[in-house]
């Protein structure tokens, strides 16, 4: 179990108030990721819920009972940290063991679950090592056995992949969502990587400046952004925005357009443009296409095989239903 | 430092330090073996200097004087060094909260040293611990109780006790930088794991501190091995508290037998390196973990 409900949770430092009034539920077993640009309150969220940080003003239930002032050791939650936050003076073994060692568990009931985790997250033998004698992807995975072995009801990530290297994350994602659905356990996860969000959520939550700007599951969020921020936001590369004639011609204040929902030809098509830098990523090649009426850089995204060359002339032309409208305010128009 | 020429020519400006340092260290103890093995008693012209062999060694420690003052030396370094342990864990917890007036605090906890041993143990002599007029007195009496004769009552507690005055703020400093090199994320991973203050005073932040310990340790043993200042300017060794350190100073400037004290320097000498040998493994081993 692990229904967590935040209920117009306000955190302030000071007179400066990082997170405005804020509701949230977060349903029992599903995969919640906080996403936003740094600085946006996601980890202040995380330590709220936690316990590491008091709350300003407002509530936080979990599984319906109000844990606002419970200590973070009794509200049943365990998190993983950024640095892992290993005890470097324990070996893996004592590590995993030491929340269960602190909750005066009997020794054989430590020696089986911390045997169980070890098995489960390929551990087994580093269990006597110290954690200064593993690769970051091995503490990473101590992190997390630290934080199962106490089978709590949710499990809170504070962007642990982000001291990994690029092809020990991917790696990880992988474990971390196969875990997920192993162990069907409320997880929340915080990162400023929207790919992380986009391939593990079931649901992300997008935060700027302490407030949710759109809540729902990946494709909803790159199919129907709620407003101009999350649709550059979510979605890679980010999407393009044209704003001024181009988009009063849609009756719109602003239109994006995403660089794979743009027909790209060499005859014919509705803007014409100069390809500036074009990056070969093998599988997609993403041009960098300046338009001749002097607008801002289109980015598109075409075919691996296509070779386009500095300079080169093309037409671009967006998908006509896939076009993105935007009022004045940032508003997404229906 | 790459070059041939560069490594020579370093070598080259280097010597001139490196010979002085040596010289500086050389001699004495060269005079110090030299003397050891030699009578020599200046103010005995009736005594004729000559070579004795190893018979100031054999003299120096079958006397009834010897072992007590190894006895106090080791109770005086072992008393200060858990004194400013203790007391500089706490201390250094108690730096590391923020509070008003920081910066003023701890410099202020630094102070003590500052003071020249001799100057610190006048201090505390004479306002502290005089029986008649010391604050100490004074506090006891307005509680109704006898003044305490410290020096001569408990004169080994009384020198532990300016000893350790002096060594606390440098205990506290070391003890300080590293209490704040604690990873806070560690703290409040242990918090989460359900750890009582207590518990992560003695599983996180102790084990943190174990290498800044032993580094105290270390230093300070090498230190208050040749305490003497203390010691000379309040019970000028009477009442069982000569050090070996003390003994040596009487063989040689109060009997004027600079044989039987060199004999003692030495015994000094290797008495510090067994220690030093000894803490340097265990600092050794800390640094592989």
């Amino acid at each position: 179990m692990g229904r967590i409900v935040l209920d117009k949770v306000t955190k302030r430092f000071g007179s400066v108030e990082v997170i405005p009034p804020l509701d949230l539920t977060i349903e029992d077993g599903e995969f919640t990721v906080f996403v936003g640009p740094s600085g946006c309150g996601k980890s202040t969220l995380l330590r709220l819920i936690a316990g590491l940080e008091d709350l300003s003003s407002g509530k936080i239930e979990i599984d319906g009972s109000d844990v606002s002032a419970v200590p973070p050791a009794k509200r049943g939650l365990a998190m993983v940290f950024q640095s892992y936050a290993l005890y470097p003076h324990m070996s893996v073994r004592k590590n995993i063991a030491f929340p269960l060692r602190m909750a005066k568990l009997d020794q054989a009931e430590i020696d089986r679950r911390v045997s169980n985790a070890a098995q489960v997250l390929n551990l087994t033998d580093y269990l006597d090592r110290r954690p200064g004698q593993l690769s970051g992807g091995q503490r990473q995975r101590v992190a997390i056995g630290r934080a199962i072995v106490r089978e709590p009801s949710a499990f809170l990530f504070d962007e642990p992949l982000s001291n990994l290297d690029a092809a020990l994350r991917v790696g990880m994602r992988l474990e971390i969502s196969e875990l997920h659905k192993r162990l069907e356990t409320t997880m929340i996860y915080v990162t400023h990587d929207q790919v992380e969000a986009m391939t593990m959520a079931d649901k992300i939550v997008v935060l700027r400046a302490g407030n949710i700007e759109q809540v729902g599951s990946p494709l909803d969020l790159y199919n129907q952004p709620r407003n101009r921020f999350v649709a550059g936001f979510i979605g890679s590369p980010r999407m393009n925005f044209l704003e001024g004639a181009v988009a009063a011609k849609h009756g719109a204040h602003a239109i994006g357009f995403r660089p794979e929902h743009l027909g790209l030809s060499l005859t014919e098509g509705e803007w014409k443009g100069k390809v500036g830098v074009a990056e070969h990523l093998g599988s997609d090649t993403f041009l960098h296409v300046h338009p001749e009426n002097g607008g801002e850089t289109i980015t598109v995204r075409v075919d691996g095989e296509f070779s386009a060359r500095h300079g080169d002339i093309v037409y671009l032309t967006p998908i006509a239903d896939k076009i993105h409208r935007f009022a004045a305010d940032g508003l997404r128009i229906q | 430092m790459a070059t041939q020429h560069s490594r020579s020519a370093a070598r080259f400006m280097m010597a001139p330090a490196v010979i002085l340092l040596l010289g500086w260290m050389l001699v004495p103890l060269v005079m110090t073996l030299w003397f050891s093995f030699r009578r020599f008693l200046p103010n005995r012209p009736d005594i004729v200097p000559g070579w004795v062999g190893f018979d100031n060694y054999v003299r120096f420690v079958t006397s009834s004087a010897f072992w007590p003052s190894v006895q106090t030396t080791l109770i005086i370094v072992g008393g200060a060094l858990l004194i400013t342990i203790v007391l500089g864990v706490l201390l250094a917890l108690l730096l590391d909260q923020p509070m008003w007036g920081q910066g003023v605090v701890r410099i202020l906890v630094i102070a003590p040293f500052f003071v020249m041993p001799t100057v610190s143990a006048l201090v505390w002599k004479n306002i502290f611990m005089d029986p008649v007029n010391g604050l100490f007195a004074h506090l006891w009496r307005a509680f109704g109780a006898e003044p305490v004769v410290w020096l001569s009552d408990a004169p080994l507690f009384s020198i532990i006790l300016i000893v350790s005055w002096q060594w606390l703020p440098f205990a506290t400093l070391i003890l300080l930088t590293a209490i704040q090199s604690l990873d806070s994320e560690q703290l409040e991973a242990s918090e989460m794991d359900g750890a009582p203050p207590l518990s992560r005073f003695f599983y996180i932040i102790l084990p943190h501190l174990s290498r800044a310990i032993t580094i105290v340790i270390l230093i300070q043993t090498i230190f208050l091995l040749s305490v003497f200042a203390e010691i000379f300017v309040t019970t000028g060794g009477a009442f069982g508290t000569r050090t070996l350190t003390y003994l040596i100073f009487q063989r040689v400037l109060e009997s004027q037998n600079v044989g039987l004290g060199s004999a003692g320097g030495v015994y000094a000498i290797i008495l510090a390196n067994i220690i030093a040998i000894f803490l340097m493994r265990i600092v050794g081993k800390n640094l592989d973990a």
